[in-house]
């Protein structure tokens, strides 16, 4: 990728406040997304991949705070008033989510929503242009304009996703966060929607971050992929690339624990992902790394740019004159109970 | 069904023409004067044996009936018709007393672990509540019972989740609970309706693992009820697919996988997203949803999505507006909006009919509906739509469309495994030969 990227996170870090102390789902985490990419963000729950696309739009609940760059356009959304991040979504930062009835007005038609929607961003169209605008993108996600002046509860639910897809669409966003947009679908239809979405980079050129916990979809959907644990992304590179060679142990595991058709035996990663308030010192994964060393214990891992524009954060890829002379024996761990499973 | 048997195994359910209908609740007035407003056909005739040990998946998108199955194999939900015997028992129309004394026997484990759990109630309580509605176990012998349980399910040490509320597990930990809550009055067969999907990928493999264990060690019989044919693969000893109430296709597993034969099994093999660069194959998804349950499609339920839909498939009114509205959905505004101009209401086409009319739209005439019908037929000759039409004929404001009469497919054997599908059913391949001949012979 030459041209320069859509958005570019740097250090990103956002924390809530609880009664049990901080929260750092997100821990400076540095990311670019360029235009007509996709990017996919993987992890388990509770690793911060949601607050982490929240956090990039400027979506967060009370009690959070944030910190670092997120680069777009030349400004830095983080420092931003919310009154002109609020001028900034919609046309320039869409967002899907998980549940498209609950974000659909069920007492609206759909044709009022995509007007609502057109009105309130680009208020020089005309009628006769928001309903071109409207029927064109609700068209290319595969929805017929004899149903454009129906209400949410006459939909399926894949439609209903489609029709939140256009309906962010629409403004043509050159940054779409889309949050787990097919976790309540079935296959089928979530294989179509992801159809879909593979064909924004051709159809619309739309920078998108594709947040999910299902490996498979990021293989079929995305050109490069994050993955991300207990708030840092361990590992970055080309999906393709980091399928087939993880560089991370985390990655390999997730990949290894996934149930595909190929699977022959069951695998599973040991333990479950630390709490975000008191993460574990040094390497975050090295009480479940089967090659953690004694350096995984003791020091953060600094991270690595990889051959093939690749990047992790793992003691495995050096720097090696950082590494203390014992510190490259296995580590000695105690035996992980079952019941300290998730 | 004598296909279904397989004589010499020891079958612990036994389910016969089994049918599920819930009425729908229509209009104030309709409800007033006691008229029902139709059913939907949640399970419609369901035939199958499960065998002692075996482990039985039935897959299916949700509205394929699942889910309902199983239910009413347990007895929580009321079958319409046919019978279900549980070792021998007919189980259907027994009062809720007789069936709660079976129930020591069948257990089931839902899908969403956090909300199986009480949450004012401790592990202790809920983990042990079968033995104090059974009236089974109290005091000291209760509470070793429970520590047994949990420790089976390996949250050991017991005493360190006893106490517990389920806010204080994990999402893993809980379906270890409600599992041990399942397995703690020594059941002969465990309903598992989708008992990993609300987990994450790394705890998945875990819990099927456990429930393998407790399989090999207490001999249990499973029921998995999965939208996954992922996990149902590494599971299952035999499948049955699930679409719209119907069983589609059911056989060992590795016929299933290695040779699926329904365009519905088909299709959801194919739509498993693959994490492996290297093996991910090109998608040819069928298109649109599960349609309503409550107004199946005629003929086979499957047609509509189909792309080997033939002649018998059950063509009706509906499928020719989805044809347009797929049509219209990809073309430019204008060119739209005449062709929609063209036709009259094409609501009426709502109503499944295998001869209807098309009205004409205001202005125009039955004659430029037909010619804009050729058009499509002509643009689109390998839409399975049009083997389905036997006439078109034009009258004073509409065009009147003919189409052949649906054959519902039956379920037959094929090989190793059962399908329900006109592709492999000679009779209709014969009726078919038949319509097409009829087809060419008129145009």
């Amino acid at each position: 990728m030459t041209q320069a990227p859509v958005v570019s996170v740097r250090d990103l870090r956002v924390y809530y406040g609880t009664l049990r102390g901080t929260v750092r789902a997100v821990d400076g985490v540095s990311l670019d997304i360029g235009a007509g990419q996709v990017l996919g963000l993987v992890g388990e729950s509770g690793c911060g991949k949601s607050t982490l696309g929240r956090g990039i739009l400027g979506l967060l609940p009370e009690g959070a705070a944030s910190d670092g760059q997120v680069l777009y356009d030349g400004q830095n959304l983080v420092s931003m008033s919310p009154k002109e991040l609020r001028g900034l979504r919609g046309p320039e930062l869409g967002l899907i989510f998980q549940e498209p009835m609950t974000r659909l007005n069920p007492l609206m038609r759909i044709e009022e929503h995509f007007s609502e929607t057109l009105k309130q961003h680009e208020s020089k169209l005309d009628n006769r242009e928001i309903r071109r605008r409207s029927l064109e993108t609700l068209g290319r996600m595969g929805i017929p304009p004899t149903r454009f002046r129906q209400y949410p509860h006459e939909f399926s639910g894949g439609m209903r996703q489609r029709i939140m897809i256009a309906l962010a669409l629409v403004l043509r966003p050159k940054l779409l966060i889309a949050d787990e947009p097919t976790t309540s679908l079935d296959v089928i239809v979530e294989a179509q929607i992801l159809s879909i979405l593979a064909d924004l980079r051709e159809n619309f050129g739309t920078a998108l971050l594709l947040i999910t916990h299902n490996l498979g979809i990021v293989a079929e959907a995305c050109d490069r992929v994050a993955v991300m644990y207990a708030g840092q992304i361990v590992e970055e590179g080309a999906a393709r690339q980091v399928f087939s060679e993880p560089a991370h142990p985390y990655t390999r595991e997730l990949l290894r624990s996934t149930i595909s058709l190929d699977t022959k035996e069951l695998h599973s990663i040991p333990g479950a992902p630390p709490s975000l308030i008191d993460p574990p010192a040094g390497c975050r994964f090295h009480p479940r790394c089967p090659d953690a060393m004694q350096v995984c214990a003791a020091k953060p891992p600094i991270e690595q740019a990889l051959d093939g524009n690749r990047r992790a954060l793992c003691w495995l890829h050096g720097p090696a004159e950082q590494v203390p002379d014992d510190g490259w024996s296995q580590l000695e761990r105690p035996q992980i109970a079952v019941a300290e499973e998730a | 069904m004598s296909v279904l048997e397989s004589p010499g195994e020891d079958v612990l359910v036994s389910v016969r023409g089994l049918k599920t209908y819930y009425s729908l609740r229509g209009s104030f007035g309709q409800r007033l004067v006691g008229r029902e407003a139709g059913h939907v056909k949640a399970v419609d005739d369901v035939s199958f044996d499960l065998y002692r040990g075996e482990v039985l998946g039935l897959v299916g998108e949700s509205g394929s009936g699942k889910t309902t199955l199983g239910r009413t194999l347990l007895g929580l939900v009321p079958a319409t018709e046919g019978s279900v015997t549980f070792e021998g028992e007919e189980i259907t129309h027994k009062s809720d007393r007789d069936l709660r004394e079976l129930r020591r026997r069948m257990q089931i484990v839902f899908q969403d672990p956090h909300a199986s759990l009480n949450p004012a109630m401790t592990i202790e309580q809920s983990v042990g509540h079968p033995l104090t509605i059974h009236r089974i176990a109290r005091g000291s012998e209760y509470r070793l019972r429970v520590a047994e349980a949990l420790e089976t399910v390996g949250l050991a040490p017991a005493e360190q989740f006893l106490d517990k509320y389920p806010s204080d597990l994990s999402g893993g930990q809980k379906q270890r609970a409600v599992i041990a809550r399942a397995i703690i009055l020594n059941p002969l067969l465990l309903v598992a309706d989708e008992p990993v999907s609300m987990l994450d990928m790394s705890v998945r493999a875990k819990i099927l693992e456990l429930m393998l264990n407790l399989k090999q060690e207490f001999g249990f019989t499973y029921l998995y009820i999965t939208h996954d044919l992922a996990t149902a693969k590494f599971f299952c000893d035999r499948i049955a697919i699930l679409y719209l109430g119907r069983i589609v296709e059911m056989g060992p597993s590795a016929a299933i996988y290695e040779d699926p034969k329904h365009p519905y099994t088909k299709a959801l093999l194919r739509a498993i997203p693959e994490p492996d660069p290297l093996r991910s194959v090109p998608r040819d998804l069928p298109r649109g949803e599960v349609p309503d349950a409550a107004r199946p499609p005629l003929g086979c339920s499957f047609h509509p999505r189909c792309s080997a839909a033939f002649e018998v498939c059950g063509w009706e009114s509906r499928d020719l507006r989805d044809l347009l509205e797929i049509r219209w959905a990809s073309m430019a505004e204008a060119d739209y909006e005449a062709e929609r101009a063209t036709i009259g209401d094409i609501a009426a086409l709502d109503a499944p009919t295998m001869s209807f009319r098309v009205a004409a739209g205001s202005g125009r005439l039955g004659s430029d509906v037909l010619a804009l019908l050729e058009t499509i037929r002509s643009e689109t000759p390998d839409e399975p739509f049009w083997t389905g039409v036997r006439g078109l004929s034009v009258a004073d404001g509409y065009a009147e469309v003919e189409l052949f009469p649906p054959l519902v497919p039956r379920l037959l054997p094929l090989g190793r495994a059962h399908v329900e599908c006109h592709l492999y059913d000679d009779d209709a391949l014969r009726e078919a030969e038949t319509r097409r001949a009829e087809r060419s012979g008129i145009n």
